[in-house]
């Protein structure tokens, strides 16, 4: 049985976190890239090593503006920069996605639980992400490519809303070259001139190449989308306790104090963002959460 | 048994079909195959052959005056292309074109028809699976309507 993981102890003994946690410390931005036309991938330049684990998130503060929670996209390998790959949805993101070479943002993290790469060891692997939920999915593929032999077959989906805006399109197509690695892009929709699929994601999961009885299942997207990914990773065979999910909430705090991003007797931000699905899965459809 | 009753036999969507029905089926069946770019048939033409695709993949097609037509499923191997042969009126609702080289099963309509009139077990079988394929799709359609990826609803 896969146990999964819980945020780091310090944020789960019930003590108070430490006031640093709180600071946001100032870190210069590095390369910026337009990934679609409301996404941009910000690599940051600590002043000192940064190691996170895949699946974490950093509060990004733009200085007079605002805060928000944002997975970590990048390597983990890689501690000498913080990527992120942001929307434009509100003030504070859109203001990151303007953010230029040289600029400052403030971080504080990385906060939350994380993707079990090192208990999947020996298992296919099935990546199942949904528009801009492949950021925080990103991490485990360059962990399992990284360590390609100690896993069995590795499956990504990918589901997003149209050609134009599928993320991280160079990788994607030198992924795709690759032999050990099944990569599936699809759009909801695609002019005829588009020569990948077209469909939804969960309409993909009979037809994966993994062993249900073998294989861990993380998935991060929409909630719709993540609803009906697992009731079809279920249908596949894969037990619930070999799913796992990525929630998003408003998160505030990150250190499970200010309330915004409960779910259930959980905190996202603490007890998550990771979840094993056979944990939240009583509250899960719970629509008032 | 029959190369073409065996092949019938051998679809994941007839998995587990009597080889009486494999008969029946396979007695209104033949195998194409359509080049990549072939339209297998267009929007509002009749219904007069149903596909079970066996190799490649065929995208369905919305089309409209003075644009690219819009590509709304991609269908793959294992798949039917659509159940409008078997309602009235018979038409298809969707253009079909072979992304690749396309092989698949085609079914006269009007023949297989006329079989599920004379022999309602196998008219009962066939509306099971064929509901449950396009229950399968209209699910399917509806993630797709929602779009799940777009701007956030408040």
């Amino acid at each position: 049985m896969f146990t999964g993981h819980d945020a780091p102890e310090a944020w789960n003994d019930g003590q108070a976190p430490s006031p640093d946690s709180l600071l946001p410390l100032p870190v210069r931005v590095g390369r910026v890239r337009r990934e679609t036309a409301d996404v941009a991938t910000l690599e940051l330049r600590p002043a000192s090593a940064f190691a996170f684990a895949e699946g974490q998130f950093n509060m990004l503060y733009m200085f007079g503006l605002g805060e928000v929670a944002i997975s970590i996209s990048g390597d983990p390998a890689e501690e000498g920069r913080i990527v992120h790959t942001v929307r434009a949805v509100g003030a504070v993101s859109s203001a990151i996605t303007r953010l230029r070479r040289n600029q400052v943002i403030g971080v504080r993290g990385p906060y939350g639980s994380y993707w079990p790469v090192a208990e999947s060891e020996g298992s296919d692997i099935l990546i199942v992400a949904g528009g801009l939920g492949l950021a925080p999915l990103r991490p485990v593929i360059y962990h399992v490519l990284a360590h390609r032999e100690r896993y069995g077959r590795v499956v990504v989906l990918y589901g997003t809303r149209s050609p134009a805006d599928i993320l991280y399109g160079g990788e994607l197509e030198a992924w795709r070259r690759r032999l050990d690695l099944d990569i599936t892009v699809t759009v909801d929709h695609a002019a005829a001139d588009w020569r990948g699929n077209v469909g939804v994601v969960p309409a993909m999961i009979p037809r994966v190449p993994v062993d249900p009885g073998h294989a861990v299942a993380m998935v991060c997207g929409p909630e719709i989308m993540i609803r009906f990914t697992v009731d079809a990773l279920r249908q596949r065979g894969l037990a619930e306790d070999r799913i796992f999910v990525s929630m998003e909430r408003n998160m505030k705090c990150a250190i499970g104090l200010c309330g915004h991003c409960q779910f259930g007797p959980a905190f996202i931000c603490r007890d998550g963002p990771v979840f094993r699905y056979d944990r939240i899965a009583s509250v899960f459809s719970i629509r008032e959460i | 048994m029959q190369g073409l009753e065996r092949i019938v036999l051998d679809q994941p969507f007839f998995a587990g079909l009597g080889p009486e029905f494999g008969a029946a089926i396979s007695g209104c069946a033949r195998n194409l195959r359509f080049a990549a770019g072939d339209y297998l048939f267009r929007e509002g033409e009749p219904a007069n052959e149903f596909y079970l695709l066996r190799q490649g993949s065929v995208a369905l097609e919305l089309h409209s005056p003075g644009q690219q037509p819009l590509v709304v499923a991609t269908l793959r191997e294992g798949d039917i292309l659509d159940g409008s042969w078997l309602v009235p009126p018979y038409r298809w609702t969707f253009d079909a074109r072979s992304s690749e080289l396309v092989r698949v099963l085609g079914v006269d309509a009007r023949c297989l028809r006329e079989k599920c009139e004379a022999d309602h077990d196998l008219g009962y079988e066939l509306m099971k699976r064929f509901a449950g394929a396009m229950g399968e799709r209209l699910r399917a359609m509806r993630l797709q309507v929602a779009d799940v990826y777009g701007p956030r609803r408040s």
